[in-house]
């Protein structure tokens, strides 16, 4: 049986601070080397000062994970040298003298799987390397230290994954989770990185590292189970080792480094005391808890009648399902999120048209409203979304601008419907043979109307007159 | 101008007009001087000290308010930050680190107008306990220049002793207050961990040392207290005294307390003129009022072990960040590959700070943890265990603060060991956090010794109200410098 576990990092990208000091958790805007201080550069004399904004988010995502959580935790050094580790040694969190990091072991479903979490541990982030040049032979390395210091939360899973849509459908429902409890948003660039170790049956385990996205997480799982499958059919042994993902080549390669054999000696940081996590801080991290995207599906689907697929989709996306759940009445609920999965899902599908967005929750209310009176069809209903979405006006305005008031006349649409009939003769005799093709005539009626048309109406409007 | 005043005099003396801290401060640069060039307290002294009294003085005049110290010349150990000054840690490895930043205990000092004239001479890194592994050269003792003046504040404890400022900032890591304050007769005093802010401090075993004053009197360890002690954000082991005062009710006395005489800190090894000025310390405090009685504490004997394999332990990993990537020395990084670059750029560490390094990343190093770091670890806290029952029974303890007297330069250099078991009476008090304090008690043959009182933790202001008591029962020579 193949076996997969995984080490994800999870940058706590909503908090404003650094883990030890006061410089921004951003640091994704900033000229190489600005977003640094005495502290995070590990400067001689300096030492840490802890956000405690870190450690409630951290304990945050253990609880949602069904993690345990220690009454008390405590911050190890783990030591080794490389040059993007200003200290020349990482704070970091470690169970092996007992359970003194953020989360203990936990579990979350994925789909009818249970998939058991290892640990949760809080620790900083190092700074980042570039490499330039072309060959080996006149690489340069730089150093940048604006990412040094941020908050990352590591969560190590069991191997309990068999396969790479296993490992994807985990991705998935994580990074929703992590985004529905405020604590970072997996799109931004290195937010979400993973190590992950895979075996197959009679194989050894091979850690792969470096791995700089979910999406490559799948791929590098995948090219791995494949090459060492490749490898058994031919009878070559796998060798235990760690093996680093190339991202251009998108393939494993093992790693020259001696890093299995790296001795961290960890121990105990002295200038973090342990930090109480009374019951009281669980308590209010239990309120501030948003509801979870399970117990919000369900709602969606027994409370308003939405469809289970729809509201998957609403209830998985913060951005979406919190527009839902401040803009509908009951009443024009399922009509809402309709608009909200099949309209507006495509106008702003990137985080920053989402950022651009005019978007207030009671114009989609309004225009839902407008939809079920028959005061707009759908397809001007979409039109106005787009003016409401670029322009924020609200929908009055532009239905008498854009004049995307719905033609419910019925003289003024029997004059239409009549045009198109004499217009097509044809589509009218295949539509009297074939009722089915009357969709045809419809859609001419929708163009000469430019979508205006009462849908219902026309339908019925033909249908008298081509008989 | 008298120089052989306190600080409290000091500050007398210039609030009353009798005196201008341009001059005081002024005589004191001539004085180092003078002196210095025998003694090497100072690394380095500030060039601006007689230009920043005067602006003190402008403020008295002028009738702006005044810190505390007015203008008061103090020396700083060279591991601790000044803002735009070299902090070098006696080490070839940081000879050009500017700090760009203050260590707290500055900013605290600053804003009471005292005047830093200079940074003071250390072992490498702290490391040491006779000030002879300064990559700069040994300080010597006033008393006997001939004379370690003690470590690893040698330059602190020396600058305070021959007159070169009224107080300075040291650090007491195993000692490295009370041992060199005990060699030069003067107060050294290592308060409660978390009692002041290390922020600033350059680590060598942060989970032990403390910055300490080192000062003429009682009295004025109490008054810098008051200026350092409390809580930090930029520390978070600080600890909040609730703002205390340390001088007021100093001298009320010990009547009635009860001092446990440590036994293992008084056995094999120890000087019959140590014994002796020990014996009288303990009758005179009988004198004033105490009942002592002698006691045990069975851990001690292997404290100076638990202490040397915690303490590398953590050298080793708070001396990692000496890559020479961000600061250090000039040696440029081309043409190296990352760790060939960390090795020859660490060949400027000095003997002591090596051994301590590498002892550092064996004893901790999984296969080997468990026979010496897990076990130090078990040591401090059975120590801290039989610490904490004794203080049960007794207000303080006492103990000669070095069971020898000081020895020539030069005389145990290679012999770390014999180097290691000067610490035995110190390290006690850094493996378990309480304050401990070195009073000036002795001169055996022209050469000063100490007599150290501990109290439980958090109990430094009674703890300065006894060092007071007995240090009033004193009476010992001047100088010879």
């Amino acid at each position: 049986m193949t076996k997969i576990g995984l080490e994800i990092h999870c940058q706590l990208t909503k908090l404003e601070s650094k883990l030890f000091c006061s410089c921004k958790a951003n640091y994704r805007e900033n000229e190489p080397n600005t977003n640094v201080c005495p502290i995070c550069m590990g400067l001689p004399g300096t030492l840490p000062r802890l956000n405690q904004k870190a450690i409630e988010k951290a304990t945050l995502i253990a609880m949602a994970l069904n993690c345990s959580t220690p009454e008390k935790i405590a911050f190890f050094r783990k030591n080794y040298f490389y040059p993007d580790l200003p200290k020349n040694f990482q704070i970091t969190q470690l169970n092996i003298y007992g359970d003194t990091s953020v989360g203990g072991t936990g579990s979350i479903m994925v789909g009818d799987k249970k998939i058991r979490i290892t640990r949760i541990q809080l620790e900083e982030d190092p700074g980042r390397l570039i490499y330039e040049g072309s060959s080996s032979k006149n690489q340069i390395t730089l150093v940048d230290y604006n990412r040094a210091g941020t908050p990352l939360v590591e969560i190590v899973t069991e191997p309990d994954f068999e396969n790479p849509k296993e490992v994807r459908e985990f991705l998935n429902i994580l990074s929703d989770l992590l985004e529905n409890l405020d604590v970072s948003d997996p799109s931004l660039d290195g937010a979400m990185r993973a190590d992950a170790n895979v075996s197959i049956e009679g194989g050894n385990k091979v850690e792969i590292k470096n791995i700089n996205s979910f999406h490559d997480l799948e791929k590098a799982v995948h090219f791995e189970i494949t090459r060492q499958q490749s490898l058994f059919a031919r009878e070559i042994s796998i060798a235990q080792e760690t093996r680093h993902w190339d991202d251009k080549r998108k393939i494993t390669i093992s790693s020259r480094s001696k890093e299995e054999d790296l001795d961290y000696r960890y121990f105990l940081e002295g200038d973090i005391p342990w930090i109480k996590i009374g019951k009281d801080i669980q308590e209010k991290l239990k309120l501030e808890m948003p509801e979870s995207i399970s117990s919000k599906k369900e709602r969606y689907v027994t409370k308003y009648g939405i469809s289970n697929q729809v509201a998957d989709v609403l209830s998985s996306d913060k951005f979406y399902s919190n527009l839902f759940d401040k803009s509908h009445t009951d009443k024009n609920a399922k009509e809402i999120a309709n608009i909200i999965t099949t309209d507006l899902m495509g106008l702003v599908d990137t985080t920053a048209k989402r950022e651009n967005s005019k978007l207030q929750p009671s114009y989609l209310s309004d225009l839902a409203d407008a939809i079920q009176s028959g005061k707009l069809t759908r397809t001007s209903a979409k039109n106005a979304l787009y003016e409401i979405v670029k322009t924020g006006k609200e929908l009055s305005q532009i239905i008498s601008e854009l004049d995307l008031g719905n033609v419910s006349d019925q003289d003024e649409l029997l004059k239409i419907v009549k045009q198109v009939i004499s217009e097509e003769p044809q589509a009218v005799e295949q539509a009297r043979s074939n009722p089915q093709t009357i969709n045809f005539l419809v859609g001419k009626v929708m163009q000469k109307t430019k979508g205006k048309a009462d849908p219902q109406l026309t339908l019925d409007l033909l249908k008298q007159n081509i008989e | 101008m008298n120089l052989k005043i306190s600080a409290l005099e000091f500050v007398d003396e210039v609030k009353n007009g009798n005196i201008s801290a341009e001059d005081f401060v002024s005589a004191t640069i001539d004085r180092i001087k003078d002196v210095d060039e025998k003694l090497h307290a100072f690394l380095q002294v500030n060039s601006k000290a007689v230009e920043q009294a005067r602006e003190v003085d402008k403020k008295i005049k002028s009738g702006e308010k005044v810190g505390g110290c007015f203008g008061m010349p103090i020396s700083i150990k060279d591991n601790i930050c000044i803002k735009h000054s070299k902090t070098t840690c006696a080490s070839k490895m940081l000879e050009n680190f500017v700090a760009p930043y203050d260590a707290t205990v500055i900013s605290k000092l600053k804003q009471q107008d005292a005047i830093f004239v200079g940074k003071a001479n250390l072992d490498e890194f702290a490391m040491g306990l006779t000030t002879e592994f300064s990559a700069y050269g040994p300080s010597r003792n006033p008393w006997n220049t001939d004379y370690v003046p003690g470590g690893s504040s040698g330059g602190s404890a020396v600058s305070v002793s021959a007159f070169e400022c009224i107080a300075s900032l040291g650090s007491d890591t195993g000692g490295s207050v009370r041992n060199p304050a005990s060699f030069c007769s003067t107060v050294g005093y290592k308060p409660t961990y978390g009692l002041i802010s290390r922020y600033g401090l350059i680590s060598y075993a942060n989970s032990i040392e403390q910055i300490g004053p080192i000062t003429r009197t009682v009295k004025d360890t109490a008054f810098l207290l008051n200026i350092l002690a409390g809580l930090d954000p930029n520390d978070n082991t600080t600890i909040d005294n609730g703002k205390k005062d340390y001088l007021s009710g100093i001298d009320s006395g010990i009547e009635g307390k009860k001092i446990g005489i440590i036994q293992e800190m008084m056995g094999d090894g120890i000087d019959s003129s140590v014994l002796s000025a020990t014996n009288d310390a303990i009758s005179k405090l009988e004198g004033l009022g105490a009942v002592c009685e002698e006691t045990s504490i069975d851990m001690v004997k292997y404290s100076v072990a638990s202490y040397y394999t915690i303490a590398a332990t953590e050298a080793g990993s708070n001396l990692a960040r000496y890559d020479n990537l961000r600061y250090g020395y000039d040696f440029p990084v081309e043409g190296f590959e990352f760790n060939s670059y960390i090795s020859k750029a660490r060949t400027k560490f000095g003997p002591e700070v090596i051994r301590r390094m590498i002892l550092g990343g064996f004893v901790p190093s999984s296969g080997h943890a468990g026979k010496y770091f897990l076990k130090a670890l078990k040591v401090k806290s059975k120590l801290t265990k039989e610490v904490t029952e004794a203080f049960k029974k007794y207000d303080y303890l006492v103990a000669p603060t070095v069971p020898i007297l000081p020895f020539k330069i030069g005389e145990k250099i290679d012999d770390p060991i014999a180097l290691f078991l000067v610490d035995i009476n110190t390290v006690m008090s850094n493996l378990t956090g309480i304050p401990s304090i070195s009073v000036p008690y002795a001169i055996s043959n022209g050469l000063p010794i100490g007599m150290q009182l501990l109290s439980k933790q958090n109990e430094d202001k009674s703890l300065l109200k006894a060092a007071h008591a007995l240090e009033t029962t004193v009476k010992l020579p001047e100088v010879p410098i």
